[in-house]
């Protein structure tokens, strides 16, 4: 084994691609899933506002996108994600597929944090002359805030991978460097250095979340 | 102040329970304005629904609930939030919201309301002062004590100048010492700011303490209601009685004695009088006591003393007693030895 298979500019380059996309589809799956997330806690049974079909379909929809391995997610999303961004490659094709992946598996983390609140501050935010918006804004979201940043946390851990995977259909990034380069070439070197990176991405995202979940729990 | 006109409450049958269950049938009662009214009953008696239907957080399936001339179930949404805005409600677990100071919990019924920040700024730190939680202003509820977290709710109970306190089970969770300093607080605003205060418990000690009167409910119907000096010393029905007993530890009336057991009941100035050596040396009366209690209902001392009563004038010896002021109830008549 030597090291001369390393090419520091190409990693480089797939580490930032790496990061792009993880940032770019943690975004957008928190703007996506934490209201369907919402949706799904406030239509379920007992909650303000219960909707037995609203919330069976929901989280049918849910279900259905979870089951589905993401690799195949991958595949059967190309032509959306052309329709959407314009290319199935890159950085810019990856994003479609990761968030669609990974929202459904965000919410369903919102709606159990959100479950969590007691529900005592939600009845005794209502006595004091809340609207229903007051109590989701004021009360609901707050309270569930450290279980909210956590549930982030493992979303940003599971993207990760999903990025890696996302190398198979020429998304870039260090997944598919350990990919193309580690397994097809058996340039084992490459293979541990784009595996130590990743791991040390998702100790850093770990790290980071449990902080910030210190800093705004109050219990 | 407040009025309950034939309310029954029903739950729908829930896939748990199987039938529908009445929480509350035909209770009809009512609070006047600048009185403290306790609500008794054992758990699952319907305390907590009747409270929660002065607010609205729960609707009656029969009869009306009028606070302060308004119907409840009729009014809309904003009249209702308008409604909550008069009657303020503190809870047993304190339902403090847990990421927010001290300072963010009572301001945030000012903040729902939209009230200026300035103003939220002036009335909050009023109400700390109040509740004296002024040097916790700062602090995250966690790392309050159980008394100074019901202050809090206290005082975010005030802040939108209820005219009502609600106060559901506030001191059941609190130990001896804190409930009775949380006691005197709830009296002293109803003091001092003349509000109507209803509380529901579970223990007659704080009606005994606070109430002016109270309503006995069992399994969702009102058995008993009146002043509290009246249901603490004569209780009618068999739940206030055993509320009494709890509170108090009941007198060994039916020791096999000779004689005739009465029970006296010294109320306000009669309670330290020597009224009773006083009836023995006139009456020649023989008396063995068998049980008593001497305490105080809210200011009002009271005593009162089971006897059984032998020899002399019997019957002299009772009309003395009325005479000086004591009430006597007779628990047996003439009974053989």
């Amino acid at each position: 084994m030597s090291v001369s298979n390393i090419d520091w500019s190409e990693i480089g380059q797939a580490t930032i691609d790496t990061l792009s996309m993880l940032g770019g589809s943690l975004v957008l799956t928190i703007a996506l899933g934490l209201p369907l997330g919402v949706i799904l806690f406030l239509t379920g049974k007992g909650q303000m506002l219960e909707n037995k079909v609203a919330n069976g379909l929901l989280s049918l929809l849910v279900n259905v996108l979870r089951s589905v391995p993401f690799v195949i997610l991958l595949i059967v999303m190309i032509p959306l994600t052309v329709a959407l961004v314009g290319t199935s490659l890159g950085v810019a094709g990856a994003i479609p597929p990761l968030v669609v992946g990974a929202a459904p598996f965000f919410a369903r983390l919102v709606e159990t944090a959100l479950r969590e609140v007691d529900k005592g501050v939600i009845e005794a935010s209502f006595a004091m002359g809340a609207k229903r918006r007051q109590v989701v804004l004021g009360a609901l979201l707050p309270e569930a805030l450290p279980g909210l940043v956590a549930a982030a946390t493992v979303t940003a851990v599971a993207l990760v991978s999903y990025t890696a995977m996302a190398g198979v259909v020429g998304a870039g990034g260090l997944g598919d460097l350990a990919i193309r380069f580690g397994y097809q070439r058996f340039q084992t070197d490459v293979m541990i250095v784009t595996v130590v990176l990743m791991l040390v991405l998702v100790q850093v995202l770990q790290m980071i979340g449990d902080a910030v979940v210190r800093r705004v729990s109050h219990k | 102040m407040i009025a309950f006109e034939a309310v029954s409450k029903t739950y729908a049958a829930s896939s748990k329970e199987g039938c529908a269950h009445a929480a509350l049938r035909e209770v009809s009662l009512s609070v006047k304005a600048g009185e403290v009214f306790g609500v008794i009953g054992a758990s699952g008696a319907g305390k907590s629904t009747l409270i929660r239907l002065i607010n609205g957080l729960e609707t009656p399936t029969d009869g009306k609930v009028i606070v302060d001339g308004d119907d409840v179930a009729a009014l809309g949404v904003e009249g209702l939030r308008a409604l909550r805005r008069r009657v303020g409600m503190i809870f047993q677990h304190f339902n403090l919201l847990s990421g927010k100071t001290v300072t963010q919990n009572v301001a945030f019924p000012l903040k729902l309301a939209g009230r200026p920040a300035a103003e939220v700024k002036a009335r909050t730190a009023e109400l700390l002062e109040r509740v004296s939680l002024t040097a916790h202003a700062d602090k995250y509820p966690a790392q309050l004590s159980g008394g100074q977290k019901q202050r809090v709710g206290i005082a975010r109970a005030l802040a939108t100048n209820p005219k009502v306190l609600l106060c559901d089970e506030a001191t059941s969770a609190l130990d001896p010492e804190t409930t009775e300093q949380i006691l005197d607080l709830i009296s002293g605003l109803n003091r001092e700011l003349g509000l109507t205060i209803v509380l529901i418990t579970h223990e007659m000690d704080v009606v005994r303490r606070v109430c002016d009167r109270v309503a006995v409910l069992d399994a969702g119907r009102l058995v008993e209601e009146g002043p509290v000096e009246d249901v603490f010393l004569h209780p009618k029905s068999a739940t206030a009685r055993r509320f009494v007993r709890e509170a108090d530890g009941e007198p060994a009336a039916d020791a096999a004695l000779s004689g005739r057991v009465v029970r006296l009941t010294f109320r306000g100035e009669a309670t330290y009088k020597p009224v009773l050596g006083e009836v023995a040396r006139t009456t020649g009366v023989d008396y063995s006591i068998l049980g008593g209690r001497i305490h105080r209902l809210r200011e009002t001392p009271y005593g009162q003393l089971t006897l059984a009563l032998t020899g002399g004038d019997v019957a002299a010896a009772i009309a003395q007693f009325q005479a000086s002021g004591v009430r006597v109830d007779e628990l047996s008549g003439e009974t053989a030895r």
